[in-house]
């Protein structure tokens, strides 16, 4: 009997998240719709979320590229196919690492720092101080967050894959012996636009679920300093999970030729 | 004449019953304080006057508008003419106090920029804080934080100012700055007022009215004398601070 309480609470808990986060979205895409949009707030945001987040996404795309590139040269040469390296790379890098791992490392900083900042706001009244005078927080708060970062989301997505491929391509080089232009050769010849670009729309979609689940966490904390420290981890922890499952997903519909 | 009505309301959070069939008539033009135990649910008045709760049965009437019948939009709207002080000021602390004060008139208004710093000038000017007008709410003292709360809860003029627990945690001076503040406002704005207090010298001095709630229902009402001379024994209990009686403790 307890057991199938728990299961009715869970499926209970599980569609009121969903459903508070569907409102979140329709609620900001109204405010987006009807252009009601704070714009100092929003490059702020921009800022903060996007251009503070650079030098961490770079960092791991580095490194990142350069582990895949040294994977795949090392074999590639032995078996006297390392034409296909740069190619190996620039694929992995533009339709899935690049983007997914930008997200998770913007999950993990921004994501929480939004869960963080509203969740104090929600403790210290500051969220019903807004309500008080007639401004809607998602409006104030949430809007400006989501454009920032769907606009910022493919912009950091873009030097991630720069910053992977050039790795990659010096790995490549230093530890396997291959030549620069065999790298960018392989490169022109195994990857496509398309790929970049299907790359940029999963970023968008990262973007949005980061700034959605952030917000909401950070929008329904209770119980003071510990309810906020639930909610950041919340707010990572289901973004992350987000971010990997819409991954697949997108990675299905998107390639599926 | 009557200001706000609230009409047999009930309202519980999840087990936890916190009114119950309470009744509660606020005078235009006076300031009604609130008194009872904490947690017996007087905050929970102040955010049904302004609809930041619903109740689970009865009605909330404001200038004969029921904010049951008004959508999210019009209980927007209806906000702004409704200033609320709140326990801790909640004041922005990523804006200065100004910028704070100024927050309302530039996203519910269209006064030009030097309208608005006019306004938030003499606003700031009436609860004593030009002076720190551009600091942060970090930087502020206790009382300066609820005058700062008080100047951007006025600032639209409002025609209801609610205030919860404005003296909590003051020293004796400030609390009697900030009573003067409250009742001096009052006057000047030419609003109604509805605080929420537990400071009885401070009641005393600002109150028009008093309503004492105890188990989710208002059990006494009248002016400061009337409350003084109440015949109910919880009332008196409670004035007197004493822990004999028939409050269970």
């Amino acid at each position: 009997m307890k057991a199938l309480e728990d299961l009715g609470r869970g499926t209970q808990g599980f569609f009121e998240y969903a459903g508070g986060v569907a409102n979140l979205s329709v609620e900001s895409g109204t405010f987006i719709a009807r252009l009601r949009v704070r714009a100092a707030e929003t490059m702020a945001q921009a800022y903060f979320l996007g251009v503070q987040s650079t030098a961490i996404v770079l960092l791991t795309s580095l490194f990142t590229g350069m582990v895949v590139s040294y994977e795949s040269a090392v074999n590639a040469v032995n078996y006297g196919i390392s034409n296909l390296v740069g190619g190996a790379v620039a694929f992995t890098v533009s339709r899935e690492l690049g983007p997914m791992l930008s997200a998770v490392v913007v999950a993990g900083r921004a994501g929480a720092a939004i869960a963080a900042e509203l969740g104090s706001m929600v403790v210290t009244e500051q969220i019903e101080a807004l309500e008080s005078l007639g401004l809607s927080p998602v409006r104030m708060l949430v809007v400006p967050r989501l454009i920032a970062l769907i606009v910022m989301m493919p912009i950091l997505t873009v030097l991630a894959d720069i910053i992977a491929i050039v790795g990659g391509g010096y790995l490549a080089h230093t530890l396997a012996g291959i030549p620069y232009d065999t790298f960018v050769g392989s490169i022109r010849s195994y990857s496509h636009y398309s790929d970049f670009l299907k790359g940029l729309v999963k970023a968008v979609v990262f973007g949005g679920i980061i700034v959605l689940i952030g917000c909401y966490q950070g929008l329904s904390t209770r119980g003071g300093a510990a309810g906020v420290g639930r909610a950041t981890t919340g707010a990572v922890v289901i973004s992350i999970i987000l971010i990997f499952m819409s991954n697949f997903l997108m990675s299905l519909i998107l390639f599926k030729s | 004449m009557n200001f706000a009505r609230i009409d047999g309301v009930s309202l519980s959070f999840g087990d936890k019953v916190v009114l119950q069939n309470c009744s509660l008539d606020i005078k235009a033009g006076a300031i009604t304080c609130l008194i009872g135990l904490s947690g017996s649910g007087k905050s929970t008045i102040l955010r049904l006057l302004n609809g930041l709760r619903k109740p689970d049965s009865g009605r909330v009437i404001v200038k004969s508008t029921d904010l049951s019948t008004l959508r999210s939009e019009g209980l927007i709207d209806f906000r702004r003419k409704i200033g609320f002080a709140f326990q801790f000021a909640a004041l922005f602390d990523s804006l200065s106090v100004a910028d704070n004060v100024a927050l309302p008139l530039r996203e519910n208004t269209k006064m030009k920029p030097s309208e608005i710093d006019r306004t938030v000038h003499v606003t700031l000017e009436s609860v004593g804080l030009e002076h720190v007008k551009d600091r942060m709410p970090s930087e502020l003292s206790g009382g300066m934080l609820k005058r700062a709360g008080f100047a951007r809860a006025v600032v639209n003029n409002p025609e209801l100012v609610l205030y919860d627990e404005p003296t909590t945690g003051l020293d004796p001076i400030i609390t009697h700055i900030l009573t003067d503040t409250i009742k001096r406002l009052r006057r000047q704005l030419n609003s109604t007022a509805v605080v929420v207090s537990h400071d009885l010298a401070s009641i005393y001095a600002m109150a028009d009215y008093v309503a004492m709630l105890f188990e989710g229902a208002i059990i006494e009402y009248g002016t400061v004398e009337e409350i003084q001379k109440s015949p109910n024994p919880i009332v008196q209990q409670f004035l007197q601070g004493s822990e004999v009686g028939p409050i269970p403790l």
